[in-house]
Order: structure tokens, then sequence, then C-alpha cells
């Protein structure tokens, strides 16, 4: 069972202006970003199960030069709201780590 | 445009983060053009711009501050200042103003300084949206006057053309408001008549400082020198370095389209963007394209409709963390009765929530099963009301079932591990941004005020 914290070196999250949230996940090498950047677990239906994001509002951008590809959705409650509870979403990639991409 | 490349020396990532005297000298030493720095964002949320406060403390901005004065003054070029104060509202700008010119006096410097504002006032706001002049940015709909009307402050943010007017007419130093990163370290480069292109991908890869480099943690600058085919970049502290791979990294952060970035009257296309190592530090990009675009400003607005108290408990007993979810519903459940039978209907619409640190705060999630108990965890309480005082009010009717609330009914009560008497600490108003619209404008000037401050000119009240 392949999960997305094997196949990557790195994984970052963070806010891009109060309304988007950006996950920046950079594969170990390009055989493995080639095998699993576009792979359906990466889809907007896994960002809905995870963070509550609107399927239609999720973008997805592979960078082939850096082996990584950056995945942008925007927020359900906007920076700072009353149920804040990550300003920066600097920790929200941590949820990403253990989906399966099987 | 001048003999070679514009040489623009970015100290830091932010005023205030912490600008090296070393470095600025290096940077002058490798023949810098001008020092551009942004000193805000919004990341740090809405509050900044509501309040018109800083984030940095007065002293880390007047360090800075001395330290870059000091060098561009000695060097003869501009020092360029965005986003001033963290929010770049006119109280944020005026703040920084009183700092530069203490420092001024301090220095025995006679600068003249430009001052940019771009806070707008609602009424100039209900025109041009009246006026059809102001469109929405997903996720948002389109603006009415009632959520206008709700900003403490709004900021229109800055392209370079306010920067550009202000270096033309003579300024040694520009504070200015709320502008985008990237213009407010592009301008000088603009006016010199460098690439478009590579004027603003440099402003971008540039706009962190350091945070472009190897090693982000050992260089708190940049410096950026633009031609007329493309730019290069080399961190400030000689012991670090720039790769290809880190500086093409940076066109990622803090950005949703890697490929793309939208500014007043265009868009950076980085695409086809090739980047060079040039020598052991130093890396060259060349193929970045500015698209011209209608000349658009984003709106800012940040406001409070909402306040909060908060309460902070300890729990170690293995009771509780056997099942930590459970207890979270069977106390979250009893402090929502315990509001509706102590306070009623006057409460209002309001909103409590429990996160429990050491278990599942961060996310809110469900951990999954056979996630092993934490040794303890921390519990905020959050009571969210329409009045600082009723906040308040809901956060001492449930004060007792918070701090005693059992595992089983039928034993003794436990007390948990309160930190602070009183218990309870009023937060203050939920500040929000509550803008993500652009304003289309036919002149880059229309929305912004430039004021001078010439110390030449005789003593500065």
């Amino acid at each position: 069972m392949v999960k997305l914290k094997d196949v990557c070196r790195h994984v970052r999250s963070k806010n891009a202006g109060p309304y988007w949230v950006t996950f920046d996940l950079f594969f170990d090498g390009p055989e493995k970003f080639r095998d699993y950047h576009d792979h359906p677990a990466l889809g907007p239906d896994t960002f809905q199960r995870l963070y509550g994001a609107d399927p239609a509002l999720v973008r997805h951008y592979p960078v082939p030069s850096l082996n990584m590809v950056k995945i942008s959705h925007a927020r359900i409650s906007p920076q700072g709201g009353v149920v804040e509870r990550d300003m920066h979403c600097g920790q929200q990639f941590v949820r990403l780590l253990d989906v399966e991409l099987t | 445009m001048m003999d070679g490349p514009i040489k623009i020396l970015v100290p830091t990532g932010s005023l205030g983060a912490g600008a090296r005297e070393d470095e600025v000298r290096y940077g002058i030493a490798r023949g810098a053009h001008a020092i551009a720095t942004d000193a805000g964002s919004t990341d740090s949320g809405a509050a900044y711009l509501a309040l018109g406060i800083s984030k940095n403390n007065r002293g880390s901005v007047k360090r800075d501050l001395t330290i870059l004065m000091r060098a561009a003054a000695d060097a003869g070029i501009p020092l360029i200042v965005g986003t001033s104060g963290q929010a770049g509202g006119d109280r944020n700008v005026d703040w920084t103003r009183d700092i530069a010119v203490e420092v001024a006096k301090e220095l025995g410097l006679r600068p003249k300084i430009a001052l940019l504002y771009c806070e707008q006032e609602k009424e100039t706001l209900k025109r041009y949206n009246g006026a059809g002049k102001v469109r929405p940015l997903p996720p948002l709909g389109a603006l009415d006057d009632a959520t206008i009307d709700a900003c403490d402050h709004i900021v229109a943010v800055m392209g370079p053309e306010p920067y550009i007017a202000a270096l033309a007419s003579g300024a040694d130093i520009i504070l200015g408001g709320r502008t985008t990163d990237t213009a407010v370290l592009a301008s000088f480069a603009l006016l010199k008549g460098a690439s478009v292109g590579a004027s603003w991908h440099a402003a971008k890869i540039a706009e962190c400082g350091g945070q472009c480099t190897v090693s982000p943690a050992a260089s708190a600058g940049v410096l950026i020198s633009i031609g007329a085919d493309g730019f290069e970049v080399e961190p400030l502290s000689i012991e670090n370095r720039c790769s290809p791979e880190s500086v093409s990294a940076h066109m990622l952060y803090e950005n949703s389209n890697p490929f793309l970035l939208t500014e007043p009257g265009g868009v950076l296309d980085v695409t086809d963007a090739v980047y060079t190592q040039l020598d052991a530090r130093r890396v060259a990009v060349a193929g970045s394209v500015w698209k011209h675009q209608s000349y658009t400003m984003k709106l800012e607005g940040a406001g409070s409709r909402r306040f909060q108290t908060i309460m902070l408990i300890g729990i170690q007993d293995p009771h509780v963390l056997g099942d930590v979810d459970a207890f979270h519903d069977r106390m979250l459940a009893a402090l929502y009765d315990r509001v509706h039978k102590t306070i009623g209907p006057a409460a209002g619409d309001f909103h409590i929530s429990l996160r429990m640190y050491g278990w599942n705060a961060v996310s809110g999630d469900r951990p999954p099963p056979g996630t092993p108990a934490p040794r303890e965890i921390g519990v905020l309480f959050v009571a969210t009301a329409d009045s600082q005082e009723m906040a308040s009010q809901i956060a001492k009717a449930c004060n007792p079932y918070f701090f005693h609330f059992p595992v089983l009914m039928d034993e003794e009560l436990p007390s948990y591990g309160f930190a602070f008497s009183p218990a309870d600490i009023d937060r203050g108003p939920v500040y929000e941004f509550l803008l993500n619209h652009v304003v289309e404008l036919e002149d880059p000037m229309e929305l912004v005020r430039t004021v001078w401050i010439d110390m030449a000119q005789g003593e500065v009240a």
C-alpha cells in the first residue's frame, strides 16, 4: 500500500491569500512524479473529503521541471474566521501524507 | 537603461524581520542601485489592517530602518519600503513614517521621503462599485454596500507606478502603503528600463529575501541583478548559495498558481522560464514574460462582526484520555445546554468550540480507531457571540462545567488544570478579511495619494 509520504521527499501547505490554501507535493524523482502526480486519489474528491473543499474550486498544476504538483483550493472558511484552527494553513499538509495511492 | 544590469538589494523578507549589516554591506559593495523590501503581508490575518497596527514590534522595525537608511544614505541610493506597518493602511504607514523620521534625526540625515497612501473611503468604493468597476475573485461573489460598510479599513493594493513616480521625483526614501510584494521590488528596475518580465519575476523570487536560497536560515537577503534579457539572483551571505531548484521553487510559495502571477496591469508568466546555475552561488533566469492587461487594483478590507472569550485547561486524567472524542462530544453538548438554561435566548446566535490540543485540535478531524491515547491534552474553549459581553457571559456560565466535567456521571467531580485566574480571557473581536475583489481603473494613480516629507527643508514636526 503506497502512501503519499512514501513517494514524496517534501510536502508542504500554506495560505495563498486569505481565501485559498495551496499544497506543494515534491515527488522523490521523475519516476515517482510520472507515476503518481495525477493519481485519482490526489483529485478534488480527496480534498472534499479531507478539507471540505468545493471540488469545483480545486486546482491542480503539475510542474515537471521540479517533479512536483501544486494543488490549491478555496478555503471553506476564510482565514481568521470563528472556527479558525490553522491561520497560515501550515499544518494542513499532514492529512495528505497518509492518502493511499493504489 | 543604465549600463549593465539594475541591481536591487533585498535585505530581508520583511522590514523588522532582521536585516544584517554585513549582508547589506556586501550588497552595496556588489553595486546595488537601490534597497527595496516589503514590510508586511496579509498572511498573519486581518487584525493588523482592521486595527492599523504592526505585527513587528517598534524596536525591530527601527533597528532595520537604522541599518538600511544609513547604508542607503552612505551609498547615495534610494530605500524603497512597501506595505508599511504590516497591513499598509494609512495608520500603518504613519507609524512607519514616525519611526523613519526619528531614525533620520538620530543619524543626522535629511532625506526626501515619499509617503504613498492607498487606504480608501467607503463612499469612494461604493461609487466605483455602483459604476460596475468592482468585480469579485473566487470564491467570493459580487460586492454589496453592506460588506463595504462592515470593513474597518480598506486598502487598494498598489502596483509599481506610484513608486516609479516618487523615484522619478527624487525620493530618497519611499514608505508605501499596501502594495504587491513584487511591485515594491520591481519598481526601480522598471523605472530604469530593465526587462519588464525579468523585473517582475526577479521581484517575485526575492520577495521573501533569503527564502529562495539553499539555506534560508543562513541569509536574510538577496541581490537581484536585472538586465535586458533576464536576471540573476545571489544570496547576500557569502556562505550561502542559490540553486536552480531553490530559486524556481520560490515561484510556488504562497501562490495558488505556479506559473502565473496576476499583478496590477498585467500577468507574469513563467511557464517557459529557464533557471541556470551561473557559478557556485548565483542563478540566472531567462524566459519570463509579462503580459499586459487592463489595470486593476486588488481590494483588501478587514472588519469584525463577532467577539470571542477563551478558557484553557490541561488534562492528564487517563479516564478522559482513554476516549477523548466521546469526552469532547459530551462536554460540548453539556456546555450548549448550560448556556441555553442559564442565559436563554439572550445568548443570541452564539458558538462554542472545544479544541483538543494534543489530540486533534489543528484539524478537528476524528483520529483513526486505534490511535494511542495521548499523555495529556490541553482543551481550548472558544465562545463566540455578537458582543464581547455576551461571549464573556457564556464563558462564565460554562466555567464550572468546563472545569469539573466528569467522565462518569456518578463519580466524584474532577478538577482540571486551569493555568490562569480569572480563567476566562476576553479575546476581543474576530477580525476577518471581507473583500476579495478588484477595482478596474483608468489610471494607476487614481486611488493613491502621495505626501512628501522633505527633511532638507527644515524641522519635521
